[in-house]
């Protein structure tokens, strides 16, 4: 079994062992804290010019699942990733689609028709 | 020789002739890790409707209470310490497992079971806070968009726990039998994956609230 | 004790559904008691109904969809008979009432019971044997799959019987599936049935993208995969991408209608057009998943009857990829009229139009293959060939709906009922049927009559113009879809030649039927010994017809598309090595399980409960199902071995037949 695996990919969220696994995951650990705390900051703060806040939680969000995908899940970029790499791209490019697909769609359509809790109180 | 020995083990330069594409069917580990990877990509996907939905409802009140009025940033914190906190652990028992460490297994995963629980004591009293105080599911689409994306995610942490009790019996009784440490490794991918949604569930539901 | 249910809740005052439901019953219990009193009981259960092997699943499933396709099919006649002759003010033959749960019934049967266990069975059956490989990843998921989708058909089809079926369409929009408008068990009985199938569609898209990507024979590159396992892969990725989508948006309305949320109710801020929105993000790439694997059934037969190499091999799987890409970025064309505004519209139009493009490379791709070869007009690829002709208008009529002003005229007409059933039969059911009649020698080891099977496809190929280019021009006329009766007596004569053509491809479907029976009964003179009836150019016809359980003695070693092709122009037989040294090695292959049809059985039963409000018989079921989980978990030996000598044994008969 063992011989056969050396030809192969990777398995997601193998990778890390031993002394380096620990460091990998304390390393993650630390990032992931450290991203959370800023966050919260983030949100609560007055020191940030306040339009610039959802963008700054945002980017915080999206730093923060990058280092659980990495340090957590250990994926990468390198050759033998290639499937769990182009599988989690296809997946992000669905939820990015049907999330903000969705906004803008409903959005588009709340501004163009009458909501429809007027419309209800119109046939009262 | 362990599954993450093998998966670290320069492959041999002979080897590198073939492209990875051409040689022959995958091992059994890598082949579970994969269409776990799939399943929890899916189940990402699955959340994201919800956020979609919570994010076009979660302006409609109907009167009701919004979600600053609602929300108790402190507790949401602890509650993300809980969960990171396990996934951390959750990663620690990764790394007994593949020492074959018996009882390093047992305690972190008894670490990660009890953060879990800790989580969700915490989500379950601010959820029947919030009813108690006339705020459930039924009172407006933005709490029924609330109590459903919380909600999922916290059933998925509920799985992920009767999932870790049924995997510690199977260690017990079967040991470290090769579709046990494959399970066990499914288990963690699955542990962080509710780490990702949670992420997005208190930046946008909590942080993003105004 | 029983929640809801009553004897009310079976139809006797309504004659026609009680009717039928009583000859169903009678030929279950036929079926059951011949199965039992013959002694067929074990060897059925030992050999399918616990099967874990991806030919038998996926025969399976064609026998489920065919057996649904009957049932969608009466649901259709029933449909056009009346539309012939509730004319002028007549009222026809079917209330209101029961007219609308026809045609929900028709549209959910066909797309969720019949294409979708067609595809995925014709995957099943021809994935792994075109990969070179001894069965799917997860061969113990696949017959869970399987159980659940049947779960889903015995759950949807109980509501014949017992209660009644949605009236809401076969996407069940609400506020009309809400509570308030739909207070009946219909709507309940299609959401909890598409919920239990949509979890077996998910695990067969998890297994099957893992199959594809993971287990191929060596030298297998992405750039050898025959064509149908890049479309089989692009749809299973859509699966495993939409799937869960369809699952979140009808659990938010079971939370509506069970719990009284307000996702989409009219009051508490719901907003019914977030359904409509997310359905159709399921709802298109659906679409795909049952066209794509289509598109590679084609491409094989045209490519195996022409005799030629597939004509732009590499532009096809380009042009497989980009429509699985598009088809996420195309849906909001299904509601233009729903008050987006012009510049959302105008986007979705044009990126729908895109999709276009590569289709027509497809086509194209088609033609070139047949350019120059030397064809021979078996019935697969009469099946083909009636599908570019019929599917390029479908496709042509699709590209004018896709602009929004138009699709203002013709949104929810019969002109686009007409379309949609221009793309899905021509594209899809003629697609199974080239599938199934270019497989069936593969499967069953003997061949189907041609003289039936051409005469099938030309019913269904006459029979689908006369039923269906009448509903464009009634589109055209202002006729809508979902109509039970009309006063344009100008409407009728159209109507009726609709009818006629309906009654045509009833003709076509005798046919099928009759060709399969035909053919069992003088399979003797129609035995396939080669394994090789159609001179095929892909792996699959390099083993035995039918396959050994575990398929290839030796995985073959491939070195080029078109692999068995080239090993044949090699003069190589793809055991020959092997066989001259005469060592066979034990080969393990998948132990059969009852897990699937356990677990099918506790969704039904709670599926059941759950429908009519029975809490504790849930509850029971949903312990079952996690019950049966937790002790399949225990069970250690997945695998049993075949020994070398049967193989040696099974490898000798099959050479002293081919000789």
């Amino acid at each position: 079994m063992a011989a056969q695996e050396e030809q192969h990919d990777k398995a997601p969220g193998g990778g890390g062992r031993g002394r380096g696994g620990v460091l990998m995951y304390a390393t993650g650990f630390v990032f992931a804290i450290v991203l959370t705390l800023a966050s919260f900051w983030a949100a609560g703060t007055h020191s940030v010019w306040q339009p610039g806040v959802p963008v700054l939680l945002a980017a915080l969000a999206i730093g923060q699942m990058g280092v659980h995908v990495v340090f957590f899940f250990h994926i990468s970029s390198g050759p033998d990733d290639t499937n769990n790499f182009l599988a989690l791209a296809f997946g992000v490019f669905v939820v990015g689609l049907v999330i903000f697909g969705s906004m803008l769609i409903m959005s588009n359509l709340n501004a163009n028709m009458m909501p429809m809790d007027r419309l209800m109180e119109m046939q009262r | 020789m362990s599954l993450v020995d093998a998966l670290t083990e320069p492959v041999e330069p002979n080897r590198n002739d073939t492209p990875i594409s051409e040689r022959g069917p995958a091992p059994l580990p890598i082949v579970v890790a994969f269409g776990f990877w799939l399943f929890l990509l899916s189940d990402i996907v699955l959340f994201s409707a919800l956020f979609a939905a919570y994010a076009v409802l979660s302006g409609q009140t109907a009167g009701g209470p919004n979600g600053p009025q609602l929300f108790d940033r402190t507790n949401v914190l602890i509650e993300t310490g809980c969960l990171l906190a396990s996934s951390f652990t959750c990663g620690l028992c990764t790394l007994a497992i593949e020492a074959r460490n018996r009882v390093g297994t047992y305690a972190w995963a008894a670490v990660t079971f009890a953060l879990g629980v800790a989580f969700l004591a915490l989500e379950l009293s601010e959820f029947s806070r919030m009813i108690a105080s006339g705020a459930g599911p039924t009172r407006s689409a933005f709490l029924s968009a609330f109590f459903t994306l919380v909600g999922t995610h916290g059933l998925h942490v509920t799985i992920g726990l009767a999932w870790l009790v049924t995997m510690m019996a199977q260690l017990a009784t079967l040991g470290f039998h090769p579709m046990v440490v494959r399970r066990l490794l499914c288990f963690s991918l699955f542990w962080h994956a509710l780490d990702i949604v949670w992420i997005g569930v208190f930046t946008i539901v909590y942080l993003g609230a105004h | 004790m029983f929640g809801k249910l009553t004897w009310d809740a079976i139809p006797f005052d309504q004659p026609i559904p009680l009717a039928a439901s009583l000859l169903v019953v009678a030929v279950l219990a036929g079926i059951a008691v011949t199965v039992v009193v013959r002694g067929w009981l074990p060897y059925l259960w030992r050999e399918w109904i616990t099967s874990v092997d991806h030919k038998r699943i996926g025969v399976m499933y064609g026998v489920l969809g065919f057996v649904m396709l009957i049932r969608g099919f009466i649901d259709a006649l029933m449909m056009r008979s009346q539309l012939a002759l509730a004319a002028d003010g007549a009222p026809g033959y079917l209330p209101p009432e029961h007219y609308n749960q026809i045609f929900s019934a028709h549209g959910t049967i066909m797309i969720f019971f019949v294409a979708m266990p067609f595809m995925i069975g014709l995957m099943n059956f021809a994935v792994p044997l075109q990969l070179g490989v001894r069965d799917v990843a997860f061969p113990t998921l696949n017959s869970v799959s399987f159980w659940l989708s049947a779960a889903g058909v015995l759950l949807i089809n109980l509501s014949l019987m017992v209660g009644e079926f949605a009236k809401t369409g076969w996407l069940a929009y609400p506020p009309l599936s809400e509570l308030a408008f739909s207070p009946g068990v219909g709507v309940d009985y299609y959401l909890w049935s598409l919920q239990i199938s949509g979890v077996g569609a998910l695990l067969t898209g998890i297994n099957f993208t893992t199959t594809i990507l993971k287990l191929r024979a060596p030298g297998m590159g992405y750039t050898r995969m025959p064509i149908f396992c890049w479309t089989a892969l692009s749809s299973n990725l859509l699966i495993v991408a939409a799937f869960p989508i369809l699952t979140a948006t009808y659990a938010m309305l079971l939370l509506d209608r069970y719990l009284g949320f307000h996702f989409f109710t009219n009051d508490g801020g719901g907003n019914a057009m977030m359904y409509v929105n997310l359905i159709w993000a399921w709802g298109h790439p659906e679409v795909y998943i049952l066209a794509l694997p289509a598109f590679g059934i084609y491409s094989e037969v045209i490519a195996t009857f022409s005799g030629k190499p597939l004509f732009g091999y590499r532009s096809m799987i380009a042009a497989t990829l980009a429509i699985c890409m598009l088809s996420f970025v195309v849906w909001l064309h299904h509601f233009f009229t729903m008050g987006a505004g012009a510049d959302v519209n105008a986007f979705f139009g044009i990126m729908t139009m895109i999709i276009a493009v590569p289709t027509g490379v497809k086509v194209f791709n088609w033609i070139f293959t047949m350019f120059g070869g030397r064809i021979r007009f078996t019935t697969p690829m009469l099946w083909s060939l009636g599908f570019i002709c019929t599917f390029v208008i479908g496709g042509m009529t699709g590209v004018l709906l896709a602009i929004p002003p138009a699709d203002f005229v013709l949104h929810n007409s019969l002109f686009l009922v007409a379309h949609f059933h221009n793309v899905i039969i021509g594209g899809v059911l003629f697609g199974a049927f080239a599938g199934y009649s270019y497989w069936f020698p593969k499967a069953f080891g003997f061949t189907l009559d041609e003289r039936l099977g051409k005469a099938a496809f030309w019913c269904w190929l006459v029979g689908f113009y006369l039923a269906f280019m009448p509903l464009y021009l009634l589109g055209l006329m202002g006729a809508t879809r979902r109509m039970q009766h009309y006063d344009v007596a100008g409407w009728q004569p159209l109507m009726i030649v609709a009818l006629v053509g309906a009654l045509v491809i009833l003709a076509g479907v005798g046919f099928t039927a009759l060709q399969l029976v035909v053919s069992i009964r003088t399979r003797d003179r129609r035995r396939d010994l080669t394994g090789d009836p159609w001179h095929g150019r892909t792996l699959e016809w390099s083993t035995a017809s039918p396959p050994p359980a575990w398929n290839y003695s030796v995985l073959p070693n491939v070195t080029q598309a078109d692999a068995y092709w080239g090993m044949k122009r090699a003069g190589l037989h793809a055991e020959n090595a092997a066989t001259a040294a005469g060592d066979w090695e034990p080969i393990a292959v998948p132990r059969r399980t009852a897990v699937g049809v356990v677990l099918a059985f506790f969704s039904v039963v709670m599926g059941f409960a759950l429908v009519w409000h029975i809490w504790w018989l849930a509850i029971v079921g949903l312990l079952g199902l996690g019950g049966t989980g937790i002790a399949h978990a225990w069970r250690t030996e997945h695998e049993e071995e075949i020994s070398a000598e049967v193989i040696a044994e099974s490898e000798r008969r099959r050479q002293k037949a081919s000789a």
